[in-house]
């Protein structure tokens, strides 16, 4: 086959959601291509969840198209892989490690009744890729932080997606485990598009190739250079700056 | 002592009661661990304590009670479950509701027919020691249709369990399984009303399950560790309560509430050690 041409992976339109009258996001609109690694930062409470869960089809848009490789949003759903806050969670769940990453086998996979085969061998495949498959059999419940963020990714990787959505994979873990799972991240970019968000810039930005800044509206996508002026309009001044020098 | 054992080789109630509390700890088993990973043992208490008013109306018609449980039931599984999907922050309130009317129906429909008070209790406290064949057959079937469901559907019931979310962008229809699963927990119901009564289903429900919770860490073997323990309960519980005439139901929930406490204590000893 020969290289085919770039599609695009997500495409916003015009969007706008209130919640109860109150209005989350106004007229949202972004294109993400197929590879690509994009960022979606902003401050808490600027609609970065609402957003993904809208791409998601979990919330449904008052105005606009969200669009996944040209289709609804809904009739795609087996093309993406999702990555939710790791503090939703009940740890406290009697799962293992394994049935846990099986569940993302749900909905793609063609077995009847239980897990089959195929499924248990793809789930080897990606808790191999996230270096959680020593912890296959343990229970949940005894996992860290960054073992749990690990498990959903696979968890996520098993459905086989061509777009995976992350919600903050590394809010709860120390830097060193967060630069770790983001080397997995940019392997796993090499065949598949990934939009993530994140609350830290500085640290994403040596791994995306594209930015949204979201509050309430886009204020900045790949096109504008990140000024701190933007940033001010993002999160309102007082913002320290910090240069990296790497 | 022996007396027990005696009446058990030889006498058919006693067979049966013993049958039917093995029966019933299948499906306290199965239907008892989603209800307590899921958190929602005051949605059962409704669904139990409406049921109520199915039997009273069952009752006042000359129909058999159990059957107007079971319809009962279903409905109060439906409505509830409708509320908890629709209508999240009110949830608490209508439910409450639901529980207490139910029982009030129930309640005005056995205060005009015959027998008032001795059935009446046996509704809320079970009866172990009268369950016919045709009662232990019924038991049968729908156990045999809560395994039937629950091996069909094992994954997407874990799933909708442990992360809804997840389950609906997978592609799951969440709705349809939770109201599916509330239904599953309305036909456990009123295979434990006979043996327990209405008003001590939820601990019989909920506490093998979170027993077994306390040690292995699959759904799976939960359903399995619960069954088997409320097997024990209830046959341990029909035994003390034989000789000194106690009212069963209430001994097989004593047993069953002592065991959760001593197992509790165990695991926080274990932990804290």
């Amino acid at each position: 086959m020969t290289k085919t041409m770039t599609k695009t992976a997500i495409e916003i339109t015009d969007l706008n959601f209130s919640f109860e009258n109150l209005s989350i996001l106004e007229n949202i609109n972004m294109s993400i291509e197929q590879g690509d690694f994009a960022g979606l930062v902003g401050p808490n409470g600027g609609g970065k969840t609402c957003l993904l869960k809208l791409i998601l089809g979990l919330y449904k848009p008052q105005s606009g198209k969200i669009s996944i490789f040209g289709e609804p949003a809904k009739r795609q759903r087996k093309a993406i892989g999702y990555v939710p806050q790791y503090a939703n969670f009940n740890s406290d769940f009697p799962i293992s490690v394994q049935d846990t990453v099986l569940q993302g086998r749900l909905g793609v996979s063609s077995c009847f009744g239980r897990y089959c085969k195929e499924d248990k061998i793809i789930a080897q495949k990606v808790m191999q890729e996230t270096e959680v498959i020593d912890l296959a059999q343990r229970s949940i419940q005894s996992l860290s932080g960054g073992q749990m963020q690990r498990v959903l990714v696979a968890r996520a990787l098993a459905a086989e997606p061509e777009i995976m959505l992350l919600d903050e994979p590394t809010a709860n873990i120390d830097q060193r485990a967060e630069k770790d799972i983001f080397d997995i991240f940019k392997a796993i970019n090499e065949r598949m598009t990934i939009l993530i968000i994140s609350h830290d810039i500085g640290f994403v930005s040596d791994y995306i190739n594209k930015v949204f800044c979201l509050n309430k509206t886009l204020v900045c996508h790949d096109s504008t250079p990140v000024t701190s002026d933007t940033i001010h309009t993002l999160y309102g001044g007082h913002v320290s700056e910090v240069h990296h020098h790497h | 002592m022996l007396e027990f054992f005696n009446t058990l080789a030889t006498q058919s109630f006693l067979q049966n009661a013993l049958l039917g509390g093995i029966l019933a700890s299948i499906g306290c088993g199965l239907t008892g661990s989603f209800v307590v990973v899921n958190r929602i043992g005051y949605m059962a208490g409704g669904i139990a304590h409406s049921v109520l008013g199915g039997m009273g109306i069952a009752y006042y018609l000359g129909l058999n009670p159990f059957a107007g449980a079971l319809i009962a039931a279903l409905l109060a599984a439906i409505i509830i479950g409708v509320i908890k999907l629709k209508w999240q922050h009110q949830e608490d309130t209508t439910i409450g509701a639901i529980w207490a009317v139910g029982m009030a129906i129930g309640i005005i429909f056995i205060s005009k027919s015959d027998g008032y008070n001795a059935n009446l209790m046996s509704f809320l406290f079970g009866n172990i020691l009268i369950i016919s064949d045709e009662q232990l057959f019924i038991m049968l079937l729908l156990d045999i249709i809560s395994i039937v469901f629950v091996a069909a559907f094992y994954k997407q019931l874990v799933a909708i369990s442990f992360d809804i979310e997840f389950a609906t962008v997978r592609g799951i229809n969440v709705n349809l399984f939770y109201l599916l699963l509330l239904c599953l927990i309305a036909i456990t119901v009123v295979l434990l009303i006979q043996v327990v009564g209405l008003i001590l289903v939820i601990a019989l429900l909920t506490l093998p399950a979170a027993i077994a919770k306390q040690y292995v860490h699959s759904i799976g073997m939960m359903m399995l560790l619960a069954s088997v323990l409320g097997m024990i309960f209830t046959s341990t519980g029909l035994f003390v309560s034989y000789e000194p005439d106690l009212p069963a139901g209430a001994t097989i929930i004593l047993v069953a509430g002592l065991a959760y406490f001593i197992s509790s204590l165990a695991k926080s000893f274990v932990r804290f050690k």
